[in-house]
């Protein structure tokens, strides 16, 4: 893995205890008992180590664990979660934008078409993945597979991780505001459950432009927000370096957004961060995503479409005199 | 071959407001202009044409019957939510606008007519922080939609806006989705909605509801686009085309259905409406 041994600052003093009690534990494969119970005493202070950091995160750790190089990236999820993948590329207008993958999957047997931006790991892929910054073919690609996806019945899974809508020259030429505002539009028209999970970054328009849906859940650690930190930060103070001041401003958190009442549910992390272990952070998601498509199933056509609706028409804060 | 030379577009930089004065000079050609003469010509100048940003009100007097306007959700008022400070805490932001404009949000919506026809009629004001989207103008404009479906009346939207409003963070965003979702409604029954871009209309209003009306258009040299200029500039390190983000540039790429000069754009929104009016 091209992010090998990355850490972040303040995941410093748990990567030092871990590896210490690693070492030792090579060392007593032969059996000291007296070794044994220094490893046992060593373990319970990492475990009560992290809890410590793990408890108390600021906004900005979080946005730094959203952003970590080992995070999960939607091709990771789709592989641990779903059976018979099958990718469909292209908006059939312009260009497949790889930023975006769309596809067929089967949720234990349920036939479903999962939509999510992607990342790369190494930087040859960074650059083909545009760092999950998506071009409008990317969201006509992604309305026109998730009208197929309604067409004939198939709920729709969204994996949301992107650091924006790619801001370029190409992107105001082939009307990226077009492009978000038109799927916008239509996703409250789509006649099948659509369950969305921001399993990393949710920047802005970027975000939303595959953002509408009728749950919408967040990993604990992910963000989600009108601007990046660091956008907000040159607007606001000209001084990009003031993102974490920006992070904690904008209140772009999990529990955040869950008491601004603009999610419905936060999806606990393995301990660390999703980054720890895959496997467990998918089969959280995994598990919440049978719940909700279960649930949602229930709902007639009608009744789900004006939930939809009614979720979104609620969203805001004002007073009225 | 002079027909064959486009007309190089203004720059779209930050305009003056409306002068004082008695004379002034025109941003873009510099020619001076009596200030009585530019107001009779809905501050176009006669030598370029170039369109002087005006106040929301003064596109109201142009393109409504006089007298015909019925304001809805005054009191509608900014809060808090995220309690945000920047150089200024945002309710101190919110009370210097409202002094300033004499408004309390960047958005008038009401119910007009335009040549005796009834229209759910909403528009932005620039002056008010920068015509942003926070809750309050999310919910104007999502009850001006709602107006437009109950009584059965055109939607008519003149945007003018920098974008969502970060003060109010992801609310401001959630707001394109309140609108839009909306407009999905409208979309699906045989009411009009004429989307009317002015000066600039950028970034989250534009990706969202000033993008999707059945007709949209916009008065010439008016600045629109979805990401900030010195964002794009940053981001990839290119010189930007001359005319980009410009209303011409938008309608050569298929994004914008007409550009029209502002004495132009009564007649042109009244007969739109006769012939999409059921």
């Amino acid at each position: 893995m091209a992010a090998g041994g990355f850490y972040l600052e303040f995941e410093k003093p748990i990567i030092e205890l871990e590896k210490k009690i690693r070492e030792m534990k090579e060392f007593s494969s032969g059996g000291g008992v007296e070794l044994n119970s220094e490893i046992i005493s060593l373990e319970r202070k990492l475990e009560k180590l992290q809890s410590e950091i793990f408890s108390k995160l600021s906004r900005w750790q979080r946005v730094q664990l959203a952003r970590h190089p080992k995070r999960p990236y939607t091709l990771d999820y789709i592989q641990l979660i779903f059976s018979d993948f099958l990718e469909i590329h292209g908006d059939r207008g312009y260009a497949d934008d790889k930023a975006v993958i769309c596809g067929f999957g089967k949720l234990e047997g349920e036939k479903v078409l999962i939509v999510g931006q992607q990342k790369g790991r190494d930087t040859k892929q960074k650059l083909e993945r545009n760092f999950g910054m998506m071009h409008p073919e990317g969201y006509r690609k992604a309305l026109r597979l998730m009208r197929t996806a309604a067409r004939f019945g198939r709920p729709i899974v969204i994996f949301i991780d992107t650091p924006g809508a790619f801001p370029g020259v190409e992107a105001e030429e082939r009307g990226q505001a077009e492009a978000i505002a038109r799927n916008i539009l239509e996703m409250f028209k789509l006649q099948v459950p659509i369950v969305i999970i921001i399993i990393g970054e949710g920047a802005s328009g970027g975000a939303l432009g595959i953002g509408i849906g009728d749950k919408v859940m967040m990993l604990e650690n992910s963000w989600y927000s009108v601007i990046s930190p660091e956008g907000c930060a040159a607007i606001l103070w000209r001084d990009n370096a003031k993102a974490p001041d920006a992070a904690e401003a904008l209140k772009l958190s999990a529990p955040d957004l869950m008491q601004l009442k603009v999610i419905d549910k936060i999806l606990p992390e393995p301990t660390g961060g999703a980054h720890r272990n895959h496997q467990l952070a998918a089969q959280i998601i995994k598990g919440e995503l049978l719940v909700s498509l279960e649930e949602l199933k229930q709902l007639s056509t009608e009744e789900l479409l004006r939930r939809r609706l009614e979720k979104f028409r609620a969203i805001g804060i004002y007073d009225e005199i | 071959m002079e027909w064959f030379k486009r007309k190089p577009a203004p720059p779209p930089t930050e305009r003056k407001e409306i002068p004082d004065g008695l004379w002034t000079k025109c941003n873009s050609c510099g020619e001076i202009i009596y200030v009585r003469e530019l107001e009779k010509d809905l501050w176009v100048c006669r030598t370029c044409s170039f369109h002087f940003r005006i106040r929301s009100t003064d596109y109201m007097d142009i393109l409504l019957d006089a007298d015909s306007f019925t304001e809805y959700d005054v009191g509608l008022l900014s809060l808090d939510p995220l309690q945000f400070k920047d150089s200024k805490k945002y309710p101190d932001r919110i009370a210097e606008a409202r002094k300033k404009t004499g408004r309390n949000d960047a958005v008038i919506a009401g119910i007009g007519a335009i040549d005796g026809r009834q229209v759910s009629f909403a528009i932005m004001d620039f002056s008010f922080v920068g015509g942003s989207m926070g809750s309050v103008v999310g919910e104007k404009i999502a009850r001006a939609i709602e107006r437009s479906l109950d009584r059965q009346v055109p939607l008519i939207i003149v945007s003018c806006s920098g974008g969502a409003r970060m003060q109010e963070g992801i609310l401001s965003l959630l707001q394109m989705a309140k609108t839009s979702g909306l407009l999905a409604r409208l979309s699906e029954t045989k009411i009009p909605y004429i989307s009317v871009l002015t000066n600039p209309t950028t970034a989250g209003v534009m990706a969202s509801y000033a993008s999707l009306g059945d007709v949209i258009i916009a008065e010439p040299g008016a600045l629109l686009g979805f990401a900030g200029r010195r964002v794009i500039e940053q981001t990839i390190g290119q010189k930007l085309p001359e005319n980009f983000q410009t209303s011409e540039f938008f309608k050569d790429h298929g994004f914008l259905d007409k550009i029209v000069h502002r004495h132009e754009l009564r007649k042109t929104v009244a007969l739109l409406l006769d012939y999409l009016s059921q």
